[in-house]
């Protein structure tokens, strides 16, 4: 589905991703760790079309074709989804607006009519209701005021809602107490199948607890320094990043 | 002969048609003397310094128009607040049409400035309140007073509440080929009464107008005035509009002002606070293209002890437009205990568009919370980027984000089909067409 070939990217010149290869498959979930500052969110933020990065080399292909030249929006359209690590605030829209608006867009891009109200309203309370979202929830106005673990929670109701071919999920424990991961983890557990895939960006292992991977592969300074099955998370647990840097040094 | 002279010379015809007896007539001949001494004001005056009315002296303006047209409902219907019931005061190149008009002497006074300035029987409310808040010093002001005839007369009894919302409408038809108005408005709420209005100047052609309003309104003790002022005029409407407000203790009056078309509009405000516990809000929303020109300029005089002000202003601007916000905040001595606040965001969309943005505080108590805060930037890429992440597509995203930033002030908008016309006029203005009534 997702196939990475010698990506190399950059920001205002400096180098962030030094030579990424990484191919994901549909029914396949990858996680992808690291320490602070390997390139983990660019290479989130790159496949999802944020312009800020400039590709020097290297190429990104779904289904086949070259995404490169893709508008985030396009991409959206592809079935590329991204939970972000800070989702924005957007004052006076509401949470159910926002995602009418949103697949609606993709719908007309497809060429496809405005999703039904009651076809919409039903898809609303269906996964609002397995994400544990309560309904005064989704009449506020998009993220402002909420917390963390809120933010997260309406991420994943998103991409439940938007019911993308590949999600990327940027960070998506940072903030979560325990019992919000839990939620937001059976959520993404539920989403799972042989059609999508889930790629999980994360830091710690603790997430991977919930959501377990099929691959894990470690970043580390912008390459993709090992890759392994779910038994490579728990070693970095233990062991710490300095093993993994240490190892590359050699 | 340029503008001034013009206008003065038609001062001499415009007594011709007038009381000249009347007391008010000697308020009028003190406001033309002023606006002979002063003229127009220019660019060298500080409070003028980024709006220039040099290029609308040089149109040769029509002051009374010739003859009067007559217009059907269906053909402006679009320009009122239609989705609900309202009184409507309605003037169609200066003059009063009763025909779309509906006014009320039910309890309250909704009617006419010409009646009340010349019937006995509002004789002792206009020695009380006519030319008594607005600024007879500034020349502008003067100019309207000196011609002083017609507008909307508003006395809301102690008490009292009018059914349902005014609207006053000032129609251009294009009869002349360039029109200047002056209109003339007093509303008066007495204790504890309660009004709101909605304020629009529209040219029904691209003829050249020129307007120079001044509306007086004075809230007692305890009274609450809401007032929308809706500015969506063609490209080449100019309107200079001074509003005066004078407040009592506990009054409530709020002031919203949509910006969003016009050649050159120069929103002069002022309130004075005398009384203690007065709140004064100041809202606007500014959204200007093209070559637009757009100038707030507003005062909160706090004269009395435990007020309160609150000014918020937003401002989006493309193309080659000009917004200006210039915000005094005088606070007295005596007016200690004033909780002040003002702020000015604005969004330069376009890198020719400009914006000049000036907080002015005078204050003299020590014992007071003031804060201001002007923002002047581009649409948060990081945002943009959210949206599209989500398949909205980057136009439409940028009026979303658009639309969230002036949000605020629209949350005030106390008449929910108001608030959704101002919306759908944002959402035009943006050109987009978004799926959901914001």
């Amino acid at each position: 589905m997702l196939k990475i070939k010698d990506l190399h990217a950059s920001i205002e010149d400096k180098k962030i991703l030094k030579g990424i290869n990484l191919e994901v498959n549909a029914g396949e979930v990858h996680a992808i760790m690291g320490p602070n500052g390997s390139g983990k969110s660019t290479l989130a933020s790159v496949v999802a079309g944020k312009e800020d990065f400039e590709i020097k080399k290297g190429s990104i292909e779904l289904d086949g074709a070259d995404i490169e030249d893709l508008a985030p929006e396009e991409r959206a359209h592809e079935g590329i989804f991204m939970s972000f690590q800070y989702p924005v605030e957007i004052p006076g829209v509401t949470v159910t607006n926002f995602i009418k608006t949103a697949i609606n867009a993709s719908r007309k891009a497809k060429g496809l009519e405005d999703m039904p109200a009651n076809e919409m309203l039903k898809k609303i309370r269906e996964k609002s209701e397995m994400l544990d979202i309560d309904r005064k929830f989704l009449s506020r106005s998009l993220n402002e005021g909420f917390s963390g673990g809120e933010k997260k929670r309406n991420e994943i109701f998103q991409m439940a809602m938007m019911e993308p071919k590949l999600a990327i999920l940027d960070e998506t424990d940072s903030g979560l107490d325990i019992d919000a991961l839990r939620i937001v983890a059976n959520g993404v557990n539920k989403l799972r199948n042989s059609d999508n895939a889930i790629v999980i960006i994360t830091h710690y292992q603790r997430l991977l607890e919930y959501i377990v991977p099929d691959f894990v592969h470690v970043l580390h300074d912008g390459k993709i320094v090992k890759s392994g099955t779910k038994e490579l998370a728990l070693e970095l647990e233990s062991k710490g990043y300095d093993w993994i840097k240490q190892e590359t040094m050699v | 002969m340029d503008l001034k002279d013009k206008l003065i010379s038609s001062f001499i015809a415009f007594e011709d048609n007038i009381n000249v007896n009347d007391p008010v007539h000697d308020i009028r001949s003190e406001a033309i003397k002023n606006f002979e001494l002063k003229g127009f004001p220019s660019k060298r005056e500080e409070a003028w310094k980024y709006t220039s009315l040099n290029s609308l002296q040089k149109i040769d303006f029509s002051v009374f128009p010739k003859e009067e047209k007559a217009l059907e409902y269906k053909d402006i219907k679009k320009y009122f607040l239609h989705e609900i019931d309202t009184y409507k005061i309605v003037f169609i190149d200066g003059v009063y049409s009763s025909y779309l008009s509906e006014t009320t002497h039910d309890g309250v006074d909704v009617c006419l400035m010409s009646s009340a300035l010349t019937k006995p029987m509002y004789r002792q409310i206009i020695e009380l309140y006519f030319n008594k808040v607005a600024n007879t010093k500034e020349s502008l002001t003067s100019l309207n007073t000196a011609f002083s005839k017609e507008g909307a007369y508003i006395y809301i009894p102690k008490n009292k509440a009018p059914r349902k919302p005014i609207q006053i409408l000032h129609l251009a038809t294009g009869n002349e080929a360039s029109l200047m108005l002056q209109p003339r408005n007093l509303i008066i709420a007495e204790e504890n009464a309660e009004l709101q209005v909605i304020e629009r100047h529209q040219s029904l052609t691209s003829n050249e107008v020129f307007t120079n309003s001044v509306t007086e309104i004075f809230a007692a003790k305890d009274a609450r005035v809401d007032y929308y002022k809706v500015q969506n005029d063609n490209e080449n409407a100019s309107l200079v509009d001074n509003t005066y407000v004078d407040q009592k203790e506990k009054s409530v009056v709020r002031v919203h002002t949509f910006s969003f078309g016009g050649k050159l509009t120069r929103n002069n405000l002022n309130f004075y606070q005398n009384g203690e516990h007065i709140d004064s809000t100041m809202k606007g929303v500014t959204i200007l293209d093209g070559k637009q020109h757009v100038d707030h300029y507003t005062l909160v005089h706090h004269a009395q002890p435990n007020c309160e002000s609150h000014q918020d202003y937003k401002g989006i601007f493309d193309g080659r437009s000009t917004g200006v916000f210039n915000g005094k905040i005088l606070v007295d001595k005596i007016a200690q205990k004033t909780d002040a606040f003002q702020q000015n965001n604005n969004v330069l969309i376009s890198d020719t568009a400009t914006i000049n943005t000036k907080p002015q505080l005078e204050i003299f108590a020590d014992d007071v919370k003031c804060s201001h805060g002007c923002t002047i930037g581009q649409l948060d890429e990081d945002a943009l980027f959210y949206l599209q992440s989500r398949g909205i597509p980057k136009k439409e995203a940028g009026a979303l984000l658009m639309y969230a930033f002036a949000n605020n002030v629209l949350e005030s908008v106390r008449i929910p089909e108001l608030k959704t016309r101002i919306t759908r006029i944002i959402a035009n203005k943006l050109g987009v067409q978004l799926g959901f009534e914001l």
